[in-house]
């Protein structure tokens, strides 16, 4: 089966859960931004949750499907259409050989995930499908989509999934439920984004420490994949650090002598010479990243004992749901 | 390194996040403590912990990412803790096989000219001639401190003082694949086309980088590495190789 992309959209990129275990090559894991949304996408198509799928940024693409496949869309909302009738997100959809699907404009949120039953079949490049942008390493040759190309879907499960009605005129998937989408997307800036502190926390001056958790931050127009900027209150430290470079993984926040900190994201380096001044707790990192340029950012204390444990707790929560959509998919 | 050596004192271990420990065996670049880095990266892979999702190598630190859900169970209330038990183990044990001598790589270096543009900079620079910087640049033994910045991009130890010059002030947009370059106190080698602020005095024609060959990086952290001289005529022959 194969897709053609029509229009690619702003940034359309392939991605899967990351790129693991290649960080003494100097490559970093890229993948999702928003690793729930790909893992529910690819739940509800019945695809392992590390399918290759494609991560939809603000301006979704055009996709024509040449056969009959099953997808589903999760993360940023948007009005999708296929052969101009809107479809619904957070649940399987059937549309039909010859389809066109308009991803559309996310309406709430930044990025959206399409997943395909079977998967996109693309190249494993360092034992991942996931587009490192900025390294040109990935499918594609580590670029994002461009108008033109093709995509073939892979076909061991890409064979129609037991008692489906084609999609025609109107919202009408052959299932008629789906996921409440309100615990797997939050892009409410009013929301606090919660914060472990760094291990160069401490070396802020008291003015910047009282001011991190109570003063608001807006997302530059620069900010990535790689990370995003924060405006506000200009962050200093109390005396100049010596640092060496150390790692640094998705959600570290640093800060550069500019004093406006940086929030590491999926497409960060492995190492970083900044001061650590704080982590983005890892149950946060999806919402952060369903924020645009332009959000207000508010960051409140958590310490890591609690983060960790609201973690363990949200992937049970995760593993209950994927296990759940499992069920309802063979019914 | 020794056989059953270990990694001398225990390193401090500090979260980096709930999905990553830092292991710190100290504060600054050096090749002592950095080689410490690179003989616990092999204990940590020999060891087969579970939950392991990638090993960081830095200068003097190394970071281990892990699933938190595979660390739930131990003697400790929490994944991170019961983690940091697990790998201060690792280092209260010795190793019990000899860890593996560190690989020597040569690798050949066209110098200065159109491959080097700021080889004539770094010889006024450190007061000396080009042919003297050459020849002390592919005098000494460097060791990958780590790679990182760009995939296969070598942060190399062990440059002549009298070499060593700040990065340019204002960065280059492209500096070609293969450059060989000073920044700092440091030596490096870049894999592909990228923007960068070292002085470039010269170009390899080695492949430093290549995701479908097996291994990726010409060279791995804790390597050591000779640069060799070559003329433009090897250079072309080599790299049509």
């Amino acid at each position: 089966m194969k897709v053609r992309v029509a229009k690619a959209g702003l940034l359309t990129t392939l991605q899967d859960r990351g790129r693991d275990g290649c960080a003494m090559l100097g490559v970093g894991r890229a993948g999702a931004m928003d690793d729930v949304a790909l893992r529910l996408a690819n739940a509800l198509v019945g695809n392992e949750a590390g399918a290759a799928v494609l991560e939809i940024t603000l301006i979704g693409p055009r996709l024509r499907f040449d056969t009959a496949a099953t997808i589903a869309l999760t993360g940023a909302e948007l009005g999708a259409h296929a052969d101009g009738a809107e479809i619904g997100m957070w649940r399987p959809v059937d549309v039909a050989g010859g389809a066109v699907l308009d991803v559309g404009t996310a309406r709430r949120g930044a990025r959206a995930y399409l997943a395909v039953r079977g998967g996109f079949d693309v190249a494993s490049v360092l034992g991942s499908f996931s587009t490192d942008v900025n390294a040109g390493l990935g499918p594609l040759d580590g670029r994002a989509l461009r108008d033109g190309d093709e995509l073939l879907v892979r076909g061991e499960l890409g064979a129609r999934p037991p008692s489906p009605q084609p999609l025609s005129r109107g919202e009408r998937g052959f299932r008629n439920w789906s996921l409440d989408p309100r615990p797997w997307l939050d892009a409410d800036a009013g929301h606090p984004i919660r914060l472990i502190r760094g291990a160069h926390f401490d070396a802020l001056d008291a003015r910047s420490r009282a001011a991190i958790f109570s003063e608001e931050f807006h997302i530059t127009s620069d900010s990535n994949r790689v990370g995003f900027r924060f405006d506000g209150p200009r962050l200093a430290l109390a005396a100049p650090l010596e640092l060496v470079s150390e790692p640094v993984t998705y959600g570290t926040l640093q800060l550069p002598p500019g004093g406006q900190p940086i929030a590491l994201m999926a497409e960060h380096p492995t190492i970083g010479g900044y001061p650590r001044i704080g982590q983005v707790a890892a149950i946060d990192l999806q919402r952060l990243a369903q924020r645009r340029p332009g959000d207000a950012v508010r960051f409140e204390e958590i310490d890591l004992d609690a983060a960790q444990t609201r973690y363990l707790e949200r992937e049970r929560e995760l593993a209950r749901l994927i296990a759940t959509i499992g069920e309802r998919l063979t019914a | 390194m020794k056989a059953g050596a270990g990694a001398g004192d225990d390193p401090a271990i500090e979260p980096l996040g709930e999905t990553a420990l830092l292991l710190r065996f100290g504060t600054s670049i050096d090749t002592a403590l950095n080689a410490r880095v690179h003989e616990a990266s092999q204990m940590l892979r020999s060891a087969h912990l579970p939950g392991i999702l990638d090993i960081v190598p830095a200068y003097a630190t190394l970071a281990l990412r892990y699933e938190p859900s595979q660390w739930t169970d131990g003697h400790e209330t929490s994944p991170w803790r019961n983690i940091a038990a697990a790998v201060r183990a690792i280092f209260r044990t010795p190793p019990a096989g000899t860890t593996s001598e560190p690989a020597i790589v040569d690798v050949p270096v066209c110098y200065g000219g159109e491959f080097g543009p700021d080889l004539d900079a770094l010889a006024s620079h450190a007061g000396l001639d080009a042919a003297e910087i050459i020849a002390r640049h592919s005098a000494a033994d460097y060791q990958v401190a780590m790679i990182g910045f760009a995939p296969g991009f070598p942060y190399l130890l062990g440059l002549d003082p009298a070499l060593h010059m700040p990065r340019r002030a204002n960065p280059r947009t492209r500096v070609p694949a293969g450059s060989v370059a000073v920044g700092g106190a440091q030596t490096g080698i870049y894999p592909s086309a990228l923007p960068g602020g070292w002085q470039l005095i010269g170009r390899t024609p080695a492949v430093l980088f290549d995701a479908q060959r097996m291994p990726p990086c010409l060279l791995a952290p804790g390597d050591r590495v000779r640069f060799v001289a070559i003329d433009a005529a090897e250079f072309a022959e080599r790299s049509r190789a």
